[in-house]
């Protein structure tokens, strides 16, 4: 039989017939384990996470005329928004404010990519429902408010076309937009519709973006755009990103706080729970070395059984740590994680080095005990 | 020949003087008892003629070499080659099988061999209890897998501290048989006992009183073997 065969049986049957302390150790290892791969993955997963949460506040990026114009080509602003990376865009809506006259109220009628805004700005609020044909309107709170206005209504705009004649068109009411903001004294419709009613086509103030991405990409979109797009100027909603960057800040350092917290506790509990198994089998000790054992051997063995305990809790806090992130990012961001398939083998080994450390000073005392004690039966 | 040599064989502790100025020679192959009331000192000289502790004065020569003046690391590596350990609580490690048991000596000496340890069990009547825990066997079962792991790697000296101590008459003599044996097959051995009948089968008797040896009596001479 190899010497290694041997030294296996011997661990193995300590660990599996004494069932002993060392599962305590083996607890405090999956524990630590578990939180430690937890921490890590909604560490990874949380700047994923909070991006498409905050992506629901709206745009993080704007792109309005550069200079004293008073508009973007359409092919212009598209030529902008192509240099945005595809799978990073969440939504775009492009806007062309005109103002016009309700029953003689001056009102700004926007028209939108209506889809292109749902996606962008999925915070609005809508009692009805947001308009499928053409000749249906969005109207904002406060315009339903001044001219008694109910989805289903219709309503009457006029005003001054692009070539200075006079405009008027009918619109039914599809639905009412609450938003907290600007938004709830305009007049939503499709592009094409205000575009047809206008007499011209190609012309956008603003196009508002929400981008998936954090800060340093966000400026290297921004810079990117500038460069290339002159007639553009493109614009962060500080508002957005900044407080989205300190939510994550924050929240890493958190995460990063905790998990030492916790590997330091685990090392604790498996040093003392060594401490005691050392204490425990002295006499065990004591005569492995009567019988010729040298303290090499002591170490090796004593740290093998540490070391296999490590790597199991390890494994299964592993296993335990993905659950734990999984429960934690359906409780609070209502959406699965992603599984890290290296974070396995990293928990592993971050588990076997801190019971290492933590074996190590148990250890040597155990190379302390003397092999007299045998003879004396104490 | 010689193969122990205990020369004005000091030990303190400190202020105890657990022995004092023994000389003692021990040829090889023979069989010898300690004998003397408790505290006499007979487990601290098994102990310094066993490698596990040194003395405070004193020279011990064991198969032509010094060993008083060893390393704890020497003495770890000249225990392992040349002595058999038998102790009154025998000492198995609980969670080994007493097969396990014997290949832990073997491990620690050289190479496990599955065959030789089991030929040993056998040796000690135990071939069949191979793949039992200690806490399966009895006293006297317990006390021949300590014998069978003394015995595997072929020490030139076997130490026998009260090997009888905690057993009955029956499991006594079954373990006798044993030691008749190893004499036979050539072994040395010191044992300690606190039985004269046990004391009786071997060669000669010392008697230890306040860490001194008494007197040594020559078993074979008085007893007209
Ligand atoms: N490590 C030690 N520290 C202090 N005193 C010790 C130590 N070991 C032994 N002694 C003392 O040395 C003396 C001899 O002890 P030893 O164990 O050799 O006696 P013994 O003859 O084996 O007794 P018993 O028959 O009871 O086993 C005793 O007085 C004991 O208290
Ligand atoms: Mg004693």
């Amino acid at each position: 039989m190899k010497r290694q065969t041997m030294y296996l049986r011997m661990i193995t049957s300590s660990l599996v017939r004494r069932r002993s302390r060392l599962l305590v150790a083996l607890l405090a290892v999956a524990i630590g384990a578990t939180i430690l791969s937890g921490l890590v993955t909604i560490y990874y997963d949380v700047p994923r996470q909070l991006g498409q949460e905050f992506r629901s506040y709206g745009a993080n990026l704007i792109l309005v005329p550069a200079g004293d114009e008073p508009s973007i080509d359409r092919d212009t602003a598209q030529r902008a928004v192509d240099l945005i990376p595809k799978d990073e865009v969440v939504g775009i809506a492009p806007y062309r404010y005109e103002t016009l006259k309700i029953n003689e109220q001056p009102t700004v009628v926007a028209g939108t990519d209506l889809e292109g805004v749902q996606k962008a700005s999925p915070y609005w609020f809508i009692t009805g429902e947001w308009p499928t044909s053409s000749k249906s309107v969005l109207i904002g709170q406060e315009v339903a408010d001044l001219i008694r206005l109910t989805p289903g209504s219709s309503l009457t705009l006029n005003g001054t076309g692009a070539e200075g004649q006079a405009v008027s068109a009918n619109f039914t009411v599809s639905g009412i937009v609450q938003t907290g903001g600007t938004e709830e004294a305009f007049v939503f419709m499709a592009l094409a519709d205000l575009e047809a009613m206008m007499g011209d086509s190609g012309k956008l103030n603003v196009v508002e973006c929400s981008i998936s991405a954090d800060q340093d990409d966000l400026d290297k979109i921004v810079k990117n755009i500038s460069n290339n797009v002159e007639e553009v100027s493109p614009r962060l909603v500080k508002r957005v990103t900044e407080s989205e960057g300190t939510v994550l800040t924050k929240l890493q350092a958190l995460v990063y706080l905790v998990t030492v917290v916790v590997l330091l506790l685990t090392m604790i509990c498996v040093a003392t729970t060594m401490m005691a198994v050392v204490a425990e089998r002295r006499k065990e000790i004591g005569l492995k070395k009567a019988l010729g054992a040298s303290n090499k051997s002591i170490v090796i063995e004593f740290l093998g059984e540490g070391l296999f305990f490590g790597a199991l809790g390890g494994l299964l806090g592993s296993g335990l740590g993905f659950l734990f992130a999984q429960v934690v990012s359906m409780n609070v961001f209502t959406r699965a994680i992603s599984f890290q398939p290296l974070l396995i083998p990293v928990t592993v080994v971050v588990s076997i080095a801190i019971t290492g450390l933590a074996c190590l000073l148990p250890v040597r005392s155990a190379t302390d005990v003397d092999p007299a004690i045998v003879l004396r039966g104490e | 020949m010689n193969l122990l040599e205990l020369k004005d064989i000091s030990k303190i502790y400190g202020n105890v003087k657990a022995l004092q100025d023994i000389n003692l020679e021990v040829s090889q192959g023979e069989w010898l008892s300690i004998m003397g009331p408790s505290g006499s000192g007979k487990s601290t000289m098994m102990n310094i003629i066993g490698c596990m502790d040194k003395p405070s004065n004193g020279s011990v020569i064991l198969d032509g070499a010094d060993i008083s003046k060893e390393s704890a690391r020497g003495l770890t590596d000249i225990r392992r080659d040349k002595i058999g350990l038998i102790f009154q609580q025998f000492h198995l490690i609980s969670y080994l099988t007493a097969l396990e048991n014997v290949m832990v000596a073997q491990y620690y000496h050289s190479m496990p061999d599955e065959k030789e340890a089991l030929e040993a069990l056998d040796r000690v009547g135990l071939g069949e209890r191979a793949k039992h825990l200690p806490s399966q066997l009895s006293g006297g079962e317990q006390q021949r897998v300590c014998i069978a792991r003394a015995l595997i790697n072929y020490p030139m000296l076997i130490l026998a501290d009260e090997p009888t101590g905690n057993l009955d008459e029956a499991n006594e003599s079954i373990v006798l048989d044993i030691f008749k044996q190893m004499h036979a097959d050539g072994r040395t051995i010191i044992v300690v006992t606190h039985d004269p009948e046990v004391a009786l089968q071997a060669q000669r008797t010392v008697v230890l009183e306040h860490g001194k040896v008494a007197r040594i009596i020559n078993n074979e001479q008085d007893t007209g073997r």
